[in-house]
């Protein structure tokens, strides 16, 4: 098991007092899988990306641990985390285009990176020219300064560095947000190209847009406020999403082909509850179309064949009155719950 | 940057709702900064020293005892109460807390006004230059950074030597006219980095007017940043005039702090130890230009999220 | 680059005609013939000597020609540099008076702007780090660069050269010394030399170091930053980057800061009487010595630009962004 991450909780210090940020995540991650993590702004994912590598200013380790490759990941200390960064865990930032030194020649900085964290520039000049022009630069870019590079060469010279001491765990976190489509897809394609080689053992790639995931991940984690909410292989959570909250994001999505006179955008009304003083129980409850009174207690995180889900009314295992599509075709709308629609 | 990920959040259709911002939000409220302000100690701090200097300023002329220029009493006196002397007389006799409470007067008036000209400059140069970009921009770019390359104090002295009567007034308008520029420029940058943020772009989109753009989306969040530049531009106002003073160009009809500092040493106070002559209005100087520092420093953190410590 | 450099230049040129024809201007937009409004506030007692005084201003004036042929003369007086005469000093040229004080204010100037600069900017780095050195740091660097620059001088002669005979009161070297290039007569000048530049040194510091300090900050929590921290680089390697880049702006600062601290030298000298450009405006101001201020001014306008100049030569150099930036890099 490449990652295991056990009740992990990392709450934010506010004036306030605790943002439960990401309060309880469970999951594995296997060796060579890619694990997308999706949901809304706010959920959580990309405080519990963030925090697998480094804890910024204002988060606080409040429970739970991380395990890679059987060992224990020491997050909540900053120093001692510093042997495990880079070379097993590591990091392509959404900021990626404004991750490098302005004022350094690209070369040089991750020569001088690389000799402070112990390994010999010369020793890996070969292998990063050979994985620069595997993303299609030529390996003079080194001798040039951010300025010259455009956004994408930028980024991908980042995903380069990134995964030069080839990490057991990869986060990419948000990385394709703020790109347009075609430069979405050809980023896509060089992370799992880059776990197709071995560059990296696994992943976790975060994201708010699950038709990125779709193309990308093999599993699929939905997280909404603070809290795992369904976990299922890609095709299977877009094809037969089980818990309302993944049903509803899914059907939200714009199909192939249809017209917004035929079939109406839906998006989900409400807004998540505020994870200063989050309300008990299940925290989807108030925006639940399936919500009973059985919600006012927080359902448990089940697993079961592949598959987990935290929700009363749904379980993995497949139950009555569900309408389930057939197994869909790469281009074929997304299925659509007709019992959804109707409680709307 | 935003690192509380309670903000209000869009449907999973809008992807542009990314967490952070790296420039002050416009204020989601007026009550939220002031529940910061409140509790900012560099900004109380400043605050509270500045207001009691320019309360001292205010009531001072009225209780001084004497009139500052008279030759009121006995010579190169040290402080006393008696007679009303509580700062000591001059080595002609003079009042020196009469002089320095209308110099304290006089200092906050040159900054409020010198300070008061720049910024409305300084805000109407950099934010057309920033708003309208093109050959507007670089025709007040060039003339930004002539004015700007020019030293002013030299300027100043030039100008100021050959007037035969000085008045507060002109210096501080001398003043404001020539310290401008930086504000400009600043000011421009923070114009460029606004006008191409989202927001303005949106309300472009929805057909606004330019006007409804400027007041309603820019101005606020600007309001914030030129108030800061104010701050800096009436302390730097002080202390050009107060250097201006000391060199021999300050008012003529009446006495200003610098003015204080220069008769002092013209008349040999330092040799005479009348140390309540040159002290006090240097003191005062001081503690006028640094608390309005330090209150910047906490407007600052009050307006940028991002420096508010835990 | 070429454009970059064309452009400065012609900014340049552009303030330095600005200045002339300002300085050239003045007392013509005085009221009255400025000549006998001189003449009046002068009050020369031998009429013969006020006689070839006016005669002098007349020419110097050229107040019976057209008002731009008046201007043309004041040019071409410039480029031969003449300044003019000195009315108190009667009959040394201005170009002497100002040849003999300029080593004075840059001896001053000088070391004051580059020490200040230099340890400002050390200490302002060290204060980012440390949170002890920030607290004592910051109170000292604002109330420093609140401090009027006369005041400060005023202090230290005060507390070091009244009360405690620890340094001269002033002047640039003792009255009796026998000038020339002995070490006593150096050591002399250094020991007369040292409060003013201290005083200069002092003031400057503050704000440097608050500069610096802001910086960095500021350096520190960029996007680059964050990733080196990210990947694991160790402290000493993100604060070299972010102090290489937070001193960028410090050294185009300079120029900025130049008129400042210019300003500080002049009324520096003043309290000093120490023998500078300051000292001689001020003797020019009190007694309305109108052409040593004239030309003073030229004089330092020229300093000032050519500073700037070279600053934006040394800025040009050490940053990379604008110098890719003029030969057209994708951005």
């Amino acid at each position: 098991m490449a990652l295991h991450v056990e009740d992990l909780r990392v709450y934010y210090r506010t004036l306030s007092g605790d943002v439960k940020a990401l309060d309880g995540a469970t999951f594995d991650v296997a060796d060579g899988e890619i694990m997308g993590l999706a949901g809304e702004s706010g959920c959580g994912k990309s405080t519990l990306a963030k925090s697998l590598i480094r804890l910024d200013g204002r988060m606080r380790h409040v429970g739970g641990h991380a395990v890679l490759d059987g060992e224990e990941l020491p997050i909540w200390d900053d120093a001692a985390m510093n042997e495990f960064r880079f070379r097993n865990v590591s990091i392509v930032p959404q900021y990626a285009m404004s991750a490098l030194n302005p004022t350094r020649k690209i070369g040089r900085m991750i020569r001088e990176l690389l000799r402070a964290r112990g390994v010999d520039p010369n020793a890996a000049q070969e292998e990063l020219e050979r994985r620069l022009e595997l993303v299609g630069l030529e390996p003079s870019v080194l001798g040039l300064y951010p300025i010259e590079l455009s956004g994408g060469m930028k980024q991908r010279v980042v995903m380069v560095i990134s995964t030069l001491l080839d990490p057991s765990l990869l986060i990419a976190d948000e990385i394709t947000s703020a790109l347009d489509v075609s430069t979405q897809k050809a980023v896509s394609k060089t992370l799992v190209e880059f776990r197709d080689r071995g560059f990296v053992k696994s992943m976790i790639v975060v994201t708010h847009d699950i038709a990125v995931l779709y193309q990308v991940a093999d599993t699929i984690l939905v997280m909404y406020a603070g809290k795992l909410a369904e976990k299922a292989p890609a095709d299977e959570i877009v094809a037969n999403p089980r818990h309302p909250y993944t049903r509803l994001l899914i059907s939200s999505l714009p199909e192939v082909g249809v017209r917004y006179t035929e079939k109406e955008l839906t998006g989900i009304p409400g807004r998540p509850p505020s994870l200063l003083t989050p309300p008990t129980g299940c925290r989807f409850r108030d925006r639940c179309p399936l919500a009973t009174a059985r919600c006012e207690q927080e359902p448990p995180w089940v697993e079961e064949g592949g598959r987990g889900i935290a929700c009363w009314e749904a379980s993995p295992a497949p139950v009555a009155a569900t309408p389930v599509a057939a197994t869909p075709t790469a281009a074929a709308p997304v299925a659509v719950d007709t019992r959804v629609m109707e409680t709307q | 940057m935003s690192s509380v990920p309670t903000a209000p959040l869009a449907s999973p259709a809008d992807p542009t709702q990314a967490e952070e911002s790296p420039v002050a939000q416009p204020m989601s409220g007026f009550r939220e900064t002031l529940h910061f302000a409140l509790r900012n100690k560099k900004l109380l701090f400043g605050l509270s020293m500045t207001s009691a200097l320019l309360l001292f300023a205010i009531i001072g002329p009225f209780i001084a005892q004497h009139a500052p220029m008279d030759y009121a009493g006995q010579l190169s006196i040290a402080p006393t109460t008696k007679g009303g002397f509580w700062f000591g007389t001059t080595l002609q006799g003079q009042d020196v807390f009469a002089q320095f409470v209308t110099g304290l007067r006089l200092a906050f008036i040159v900054g409020a006004l010198g300070g008061g000209i720049a910024a409305i400059i300084g805000m109407v140069v950099g934010f057309t230059a920033g708003y309208r970009a093109g050959w507007v921009d670089e025709i007040l770019n060039m003339l930004t950074n002539v004015v700007l390359v020019i030293p002013t104090f030299a300027l100043l002295l030039v100008i100021a030597a050959y007037l035969q009567v000085r008045g507060v007034l002109m210096e501080a308008v001398f003043i404001g006219i020539t310290s401008w520029p930086w504000a400009a420029r600043a000011l421009r940058a923070q114009t460029f980095s606004l006008v191409s943020r989202d927001f303005v772009d949106m309300a472009r989109l929805s057909g606004r007017k330019s006007r409804h753009i400027i007041f309603k989306e820019i101005a606020p969040n600007m309001s914030s940043y030129l108030f800061m530049m104010f701050i800096l531009l009436f302390g730097g106002a002080i202390l050009i005039a107060a250097t201006l003073d000391f060199i021999g160009l300050g008012p003529s009809n009446t006495i200003s702090l610098g003015q204080m500092m220069q008769l002092s040493v013209q008349n040999a106070a330092l040799q005479l130890h009348l140390w309540w002559w040159f002290l006090p209005p240097g003191l005062a100087i001081m503690a006028i230009v640094g608390s309005l520092y330090v209150m910047n420093v906490g407007l600052d953190e009050v307006f940028n999220p991002k420096l508010r410590d835990m | 680059m070429r454009r970059y450099f064309l452009r400065k230049l012609v900014v340049y040129a552009l303030t330095f005609v600005v200045a002339v024809t300002i300085d050239w201007a003045i007392p013509h937009l005085m009221p009255g013939n400025p000549v006998l409004t001189l003449m009046g506030r002068i009050q020369i007692q031998d009429p013969k000597v006020a006689q070839e005084v006016y005669q002098h201003y007349m020419r110097a004036f050229n107040l019976d020609l057209p008002l731009w042929k008046q201007y043309y003369y004041f040019w071409v007086s410039l480029i031969h540099g003449d300044l003019g005469t000195s009315i108190l000093q009667f009959p040394t040229p201005v170009m002497s008076i100002v040849v003999h004080a300029v080593p004075y204010t840059l001896a001053l100037l000088v070391p004051a702007i580059a020490l200040s600069w230099y340890a400002g900017n050390k200490f302002g780095a060290l204060a980012a780090r440390s949170k002890t050195l920030d607290n004592t740091l910051l109170p000292l660097g604002y109330t420093l660069t609140a401090t009027p620059y006369m005041w400060l001088g005023i202090l230290l002669v005060w507390v070091l050269a009244v009360i405690w005979h620890v340094f001269p009161v002033g002047f640039a070297y003792d009255p009796t010394a026998v000038r020339g290039f002995t070490w006593p007569f150096v050591s002399n000048l250094a020991y007369h030399w040292f409060l003013p530049f201290l005083s200069l040194f002092l003031v400057a510091f503050g704000g440097w170091a608050i500069g610096m300090r802001n910086m960095i900050i500021y350096e520190l929590e960029s996007d680059y930053a964050h990733y080196l921290g990210a990947l694991g680089a160790p402290h000493r390697l993100v604060r070299k980057y972010a102090f290489r880049n937070a001193v960028l702006p410090q050294v185009s600062g300079l120029a900025l800061a130049l008129g400042a601290i210019l300003g500080g030298a002049l009324v520096t000298e003043i309290v000093f009487s120490y023998p500078g450009l300051g000292y001689q405006i001020y003797r020019a101001i009190t007694n309305e010595d109108y052409f040593v201020i004239q030309g003073i001014f030229l004089f330092i306008i020229i300093g000032v630009l050519l500073a700037n100049f070279v600053v934006d030569i040394v800025y040009l150099i050490v940053d990379p962004r604008t110098r890719i930036g003029m030969e057209g890099g994708r951005s």
